[in-house]
């Protein structure tokens, strides 16, 4: 896994409640045994008409955006299924961190395993964050890990929460199954009581 | 103070724990499917890690694979070919047990576990598919993980974890005629919203659970996840042993006594308590239906679409609007009467056979309406052999069904069992979401009674009514 510490880029808005998984990468996209391609199907319904042609009003569509790292959504996202391969497509498309007001369990130790970075703020600073993008495009925010921190170009910097032992993961790399072997003794210890 | 079910069965689970840190908690049962599992073999391949517990992973294939009967693998699409032989191969090379669509066991990965009597009390069960909550219908603490998760688990037996909080259901009270646990479920999701347990564990409580069978059970802890949690989970009691007892993987002679004497051990003391606790009136529900493209925008069959201005908080007003333009539908108007041009009767939801035997009553001797197709998907093989053996099949062809082999179908729409774009469906499966079921389609979720009466209408009824 890439660390992730800090990020500066400019950011896509959608402006969507429980985008649910499902939306991020609908099923049909799940038949590959591979993680290759997955970007393709990002939000394949919203972003492409039946033929296959662009949808110009997609925020993903429009040049302005076309740059955009960051995305930045409404309520409850990654809501639904346990695929990764929402994570996948997100991360494949280009994006290294989401900001919303609150994230799907499961989607977020998907995202915390792929280097995506996930930041929760209030929900009125995740629809001035929207307003601000919308209205200037080109706007550029950092999220920092270390601080916790997204910063605006006017200065104004918010805080965010993060468990601190994924913070040291995400910043340091450090991969879950290595930190668990490490347990190998007291693993095989466990396995030797019976349950009952 | 007391424990919870949910702290029982978690404590003991800590292998370790280094201060500040999540647990490595340790996994009692791994299942896996065809569709979330390969890229995590590839890791242990390109690792060089065998699986540490064979013995405790058991497989299926149920997501990608056709449900159309005798349709042979070499004519299936190439994709889903490719991930069932994948799974043959990593099975074989690693030394799970795979219960293979040419087997008799096969089926949806949530109702084969409990069919085979892996699923017990007690026991942490995880699975690469959200809806592994329904495992917790046995007292076992079940919920789904991500691809990277379950290389984890597959490698040592064990994963990282975040202890979760707890959140009391408790659901009172006498349950109507024509009322079943999906309308339960459906009503507690609607009242507490599809995020609304985010970070969670459920527990069912309450007089109208405990009356439940096991089959109504699996349907509530199935929908958790709908209502964001990762897990939903119920006491075992003698409903529970009861189902358990003689299957292939339950223990036997005196190891199913000592079980039996801890599974009874797993009830949340009196004096424990929970970080949340919602209560819901069983007699006072009625059939639900979902009108939006979230399972918490549900309500009752006699209700109506609620208007913008009746939602006060703006983000779901905004996704009321934005569902009634996906749908089709609007704001004020009732949910009864509405067309339906396809149902499906299946899924991990309600899949099983007291789900088939239901439905089927409803359609015994009546047609289904013009220009409505319906499928009947059972969960396994093993349901679809005893639902023939009941003479289940004849009463749904004899009324218009299409009779199916076992999957998750029309579910997610990964096989060719896709409703078209804006297609009304009634359908017994846990998700609404925008184009689950096909590009553009419209899930109505409901009951099975509820979707078997909407068949022979045409439109969503009162399921009450032909009762
Ligand atoms: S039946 Fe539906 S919800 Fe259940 S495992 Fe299959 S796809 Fe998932």
């Amino acid at each position: 896994m890439e660390p992730i510490k800090t990020l500066t880029a400019s950011a896509v808005p959608l402006r969507a409640e429980n985008v649910d998984t499902d939306q991020i990468i609908p099923a049909r996209f799940l038949t590959a045994v591979t993680k290759a391609g997955m970007g393709d199907g990002l939000f394949s319904s919203w972003r492409y008409n039946p033929d296959g042609s662009p949808k110009p009003d997609f925020p993903l569509n429009k040049p302005e955006y076309k740059d955009g790292k960051i995305l930045i959504a409404g309520r409850n996202f990654g809501s639904g299924s346990s695929r990764e391969h929402a994570v996948w497509a997100l991360t494949e498309y280009g994006f290294r961190a989401v900001i919303t007001s609150g994230f799907a369990d499961i989607f977020y130790n998907n995202s915390l395993k792929n280097g995506l970075l996930l930041v929760a703020l209030p929900e009125e600073t995740v629809n001035m964050l929207l307003d601000l993008v919308e209205e200037d495009p080109e706007t550029q925010i950092t999220v920092d890990l270390a601080s916790q921190t997204v910063t605006l170009p006017d200065g104004q910097q918010l805080g965010f929460p993060i468990d601190p032992f994924r913070k040291i993961c995400l910043l340091e790399g450090v991969d879950d199954l290595g930190y668990i072997m490490k347990q190998a003794d007291a693993i095989a210890t466990y396995e030797a009581v019976p349950a009952y | 103070m007391g424990k919870t079910l949910f702290e029982k069965v978690w404590e003991p689970h800590v292998v370790a724990q280094d201060p500040g840190a999540p647990a490595i908690l340790y996994v009692d049962a791994h299942l896996i499917h065809e569709v979330t599992s390969p890229q995590a073999f590839s890791m242990l391949r390109e690792r060089g890690l065998p699986v540490r517990r064979p013995d405790k992973t058991f497989a299926t294939m149920d997501h990608a694979i056709p449900t159309r009967i005798g349709v042979d693998i070499s004519l299936w699409p190439a994709d889903a070919a490719t991930q069932v032989r994948t799974l043959r191969e990593n099975c074989h090379d690693f030394g799970i047990t795979l219960w293979d669509i040419e087997g008799d066991v096969q089926g949806i990965v949530h109702i084969v576990g409990p069919e085979m009597g892996v699923t017990q009390p007690g026991m942490t069960i995880v699975c690469g598919d959200s809806h592994t909550s329904t495992h917790g219908a046995f007292g076992a603490l079940a919920f789904g993980i991500g691809t990277s998760e379950v290389g984890h688990v597959l490698a040592s037996q064990c994963l990282l974890q975040k202890k979760p909080k707890t959140f009391a259901i408790n659901v009172e009270g006498e349950l109507g005629l024509g009322i079943t646990a999906k309308d339960i479920i459906l009503a507690i999701i609607a009242k507490n919203g599809a995020g609304g347990g985010a970070g969670y564990v459920f527990e069912y409580r309450g007089s109208a659970i405990r009356k439940l069978d096991m089959a109504s059970r699996m349907t509530i802890c199935n929908m958790s996840i709908e209502g964001g949690a990762r897990a939903g989970m119920i006491a075992p009691d003698e409903t529970t042993f009861e189902y358990m007892k003689g299957r292939p993987f339950a223990p036997k002679g005196e190891q199913w006594d000592k079980a039996v004497a801890y599974w009874k051990t797993l009830v949340t003391d009196d004096d424990a308590a929970f970080d949340r606790t919602l209560t819901l009136d069983a007699s006072q529900l009625a059939p639900m239906v979902t009108y939006g493209t979230n399972p918490g925008q549900g309500l009752y069959v006699t209700s109506n679409i609620p208007l913008a201005e009746e939602i006060e908080d703006p983000s779901e007003r905004r996704s009321l609007l934005s569902a009634m333009e996906y749908m089709g539908l609007k704001p004020g108007q009732p949910i009864e009467g509405q067309q339906v041009d396809i149902v499906f009767i299946g899924s991990c939801t309600n899949g099983r056979i007291e789900d088939l035997r239901e439905a089927a009553k409803i359609a015994k001797g009546k047609k289904v309406a013009d220009n409505v197709q319906a499928l009947v998907v059972p969960g396994s093989k093993a349901i679809k052999a005893q639902a023939e053996a009941e003479g289940l099949d004849v009463i749904f062809t004899e009324a218009g069904f299409e009779w199916r082999g076992a999957g998750c179908s029309m579910c997610l729409a990964m096989n060719d069992d896709k409703a078209g774009a804006g297609k009304y469906v009634a359908s017994t499966s846990n998700r609404n979401f925008q184009g689950r079921q096909g590009p553009g389609s419209r899930s109505l979720l409901m009951s099975p009674i509820m979707a078997a009466a909407a068949a022979l209408n045409g439109k969503v009824v009162d399921v009450r009514e032909l009762l």
